[in-house]
């Protein structure tokens, strides 16, 4: 990896992370309605998995999707323009925090029913291996998700097909308030992997450089043809599952002790210390970062909300 | 008789209900540790413990699976779907297991379980998570659908629905929880499918249920300035459907007007009107009118989706139209 590489990855982490403390602002503030998934403990996954991406490659998500938003691609101006429910937003405002997408970026959505998107990832990948393109989809999902019908049906299926998904499922040991032991019949999600005989590994979703070694080889992997290949992401969400959740059912000594194992900081350390970049060529981008997002902030609030008659488009394909 | 929130009522009527028979237990996502994601269920898992309030994996089809056959061997199950959005993924034990195995096996199975479902739209949750498909499960003989409104009524339906030996769907409505109301003192039973006049007027017979009843109410109260007399009928349930209230209503009235939280097409409205022109077709003196969704998926925005939600200056606009 070039500098460059290591100062972009540890800029789109910071990135997530300032878009999102501005997110919560705006939805206390009662700006942005709904329901707001926060990533914030979790930007080293999707941020390692699209660094070892190919354009080709789809991706597609659940309603935690403002990371993967962020790391395709699209700016804090659109991120933030759609939380605000306004026309700018790359859903045009009718989509929200749960419903952020990008056919340009090969992102093909955040999805608010668990486990729903996970049958469509296998469609995703099935029209790749149908037209003989050598895309994967890469279809990230929560521990929770992995409980759910849906699930079971789309990894087998991948399965069967022999289709070019990447599964990830990102561990961040709850489901709402639900711990894994309570909710899983095995501690290990990947171990779900090995009732449909497909590979799988898992790795440290904090390292944002562990997760791009492991989906890299991930990638190399499906795309030689030899079916899907399941990832299992250990990570940790700092903030409540949405705004305004009690989060009776956590220690506040739990949640330190993972935010002493913060990705960002990880990363900044193991630039430094490697002597990769200085830490204020990391303080610059701290600083620009700040200027970024303070400027999409006033971009989404001064941006127009919808127009009236937008409520009666997109329903249908219009006729050519 | 107390005045007390909706939420309020149906906690009591789960706890009463627990309290009363040990056979009946809820199961569903967040009831326990957390405490129901809208908070219905605070408190029941430590009086009640693991065992009578069960948090499951996210796994919709297997709750309500789950409930059926525990409801066949004599228990009384209380299924939660966290939002009625998530009942899709159950449909086909909502619809096409629990309501026909009492009859398609002569009469030999009873399924006495309820399911309780929060529906509606106006909190910003987007396409899949704002629905009122109330109807879509009304449309299943076998199945019988309750959609309460008031305190009073979600209480009484709740004990009765808990009580059934029929499979019940619990529609609440996520923006009705905080809505207070007297709820009689001691035991409250309310029949299911029994429609009720909420307010009593002459000019108009207003049918509606669940939200839009608080919004037919404040539409009334509006027209009531203007001499204009409305009378609000209640369905209170879906399936059964009980047009009592709303016949004679109407053959003092001779106009009506539905008004429905989800989309017009194939909605109570069609369903209520048609029965109009089947059973008090004399009595009609100007077209029957509906009040209801936009048929759009509902968007994230504010401002369109208050848009396409049915809002009181709707309701009083299709009043004076009869008229
Ligand atoms: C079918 C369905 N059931 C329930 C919900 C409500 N719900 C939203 S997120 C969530 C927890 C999901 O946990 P997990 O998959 O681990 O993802 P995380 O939130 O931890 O990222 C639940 C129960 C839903 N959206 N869809
Ligand atoms: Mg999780």
């Amino acid at each position: 990896m070039k500098k460059e590489d290591y100062l972009d990855l540890y800029r789109q982490m910071v990135l997530i992370r300032r878009v999102e403390e501005q997110a919560a602002i705006l939805y206390q503030e009662g700006k942005v309605g709904g329901f707001l998934h926060l990533y914030i403990g979790q930007e080293a996954v999707s941020t390692g998995l699209v660094a070892a991406r190919l354009p080709q490659d789809r991706f597609i998500t659940a309603y935690r999707d403002h990371g993967l938003a962020l790391n395709v691609g699209l700016t804090a101006n659109q991120v933030l323009a759609e939380l605000l429910g306004k026309a700018t937003g790359m859903s045009k405002g009718k989509g929200g925090s749960m419903h952020m997408a990008s056919v340009e970026h090969n992102f093909w959505g955040g999805h608010a029913i668990v486990g729903a998107h996970l049958p469509i990832a296998a469609g995703l990948a099935l029209g790749d291996q149908y037209a003989g393109r050598d895309g994967v989809t890469v279809c990230m999902f929560g521990d929770g998700a992995t409980n759910i019908g849906y699930f079971h049906e789309a990894v087998n299926l991948s399965k069967v097909w022999k289709l070019p998904v990447l599964w990830v499922c990102e561990n961040n040991q709850y489901g709402m308030g639900t711990t894994i032991d309570r909710a899983s019949a095995v501690s290990e999600i990947r171990q779900k992997a090995e009732g449909y005989l497909i590979p799988n590994s898992r790795v440290d979703g904090m390292d944002v450089l562990a997760v791009k070694d492991a989906a890299a080889e991930a990638l190399a992997y499906v795309r030689a043809g030899n079916g899907p290949y399941f990832l299992e992401a250990i990570t940790y969400r700092f903030q409540g599952h949405s705004m305004g959740d009690p989060e009776r059912y956590r220690k506040p000594e739990e949640i330190k002790k993972w935010q002493e194992n913060d990705p960002i900081g990880i990363f900044r350390k193991a630039i430094t210390a490697g002597k990769k970049a200085t830490a204020k060529e990391l303080d610059a981008i701290d600083a620009a970062v700040i200027e970024e997002v303070a400027a999409a902030v006033k971009f989404a609030e001064e941006s127009p909300n919808p127009a009236p008659e937008a409520l009666f488009t997109d329903i249908y394909v219009e006729a050519a | 008789m107390a005045a007390i929130t909706v939420r309020q009522a149906i906690s009591d009527a789960l706890r009463e209900e627990m309290e009363r028979d040990e056979n009946v237990f809820i199961l569903g996502e967040e009831v326990g540790v957390w405490g129901g994601t809208y908070a219905v269920t605070r408190g029941f898992h430590d009086q009640f413990g693991d065992k009578r309030i069960k948090d499951t994996p996210i796994a919709e089809a297997a709750i309500i699976g789950a409930a059926i056959g525990a409801a066949l061997t004599g228990l009384r199950p209380i299924a939660e779907m966290m939002t009625i959005n998530f009942a899709f993924s159950a449909f086909d034990h909502i619809v096409n297991e629990a309501p026909k195995l009492h009859y398609m096996f002569g009469g030999q199975f009873r399924v006495p379980m309820v399911i309780r479902a929060v529906g509606g739209g106006g909190r910003q949750l987007g396409a899949t998570h704002s629905q009122t498909p109330d109807v879509i499960f009304a449309h299943f003989p076998g199945l019988k659908v309750v959609a309460p409104a008031t305190p009073a009524d979600s209480k009484g339906l709740l004990k009765t629905a808990i009580r059934s030996d029929d499979p019940v769907l619990f529609i609440e409505h996520s923006t009705l929880y905080q809505w207070r109301g007297e709820v009689p003192d001691g035991e409250h039973l309310v029949e299911i499918g029994v429609s009720k006049v909420q307010r009593p007027g002459k000019h108009v017979t207003l049918v509606t249920y669940s939200k839009m009843l608080q919004l037919s109410m404040e539409a009334a109260d509006q027209l009531a300035k203007e001499g204009i007399e409305v009378e609000i009928v209640d369905l209170r349930s879906l399936r059964p459907l009980d047009m009592g209230p709303v016949l004679e209503s109407f053959k003092k009235t001779n106009r009506c007007v539905i008004v429905e939280e989800g989309w017009r097409s194939f909605g109570v409205g069609a369903e209520v009107a048609a029965r109009l022109y089947e059973e008090a077709f004399d009595y009609i003196d100007a077209p029957i009118k509906r009040v209801a969704q936009k048929e759009v998926p509902l968007p994230y925005n504010r401002e369109l989706e208050q848009m396409a939600l049915p809002q009181v200056k709707d309701i009083i606009a299709a009043v004076k139209e009869v008229l």
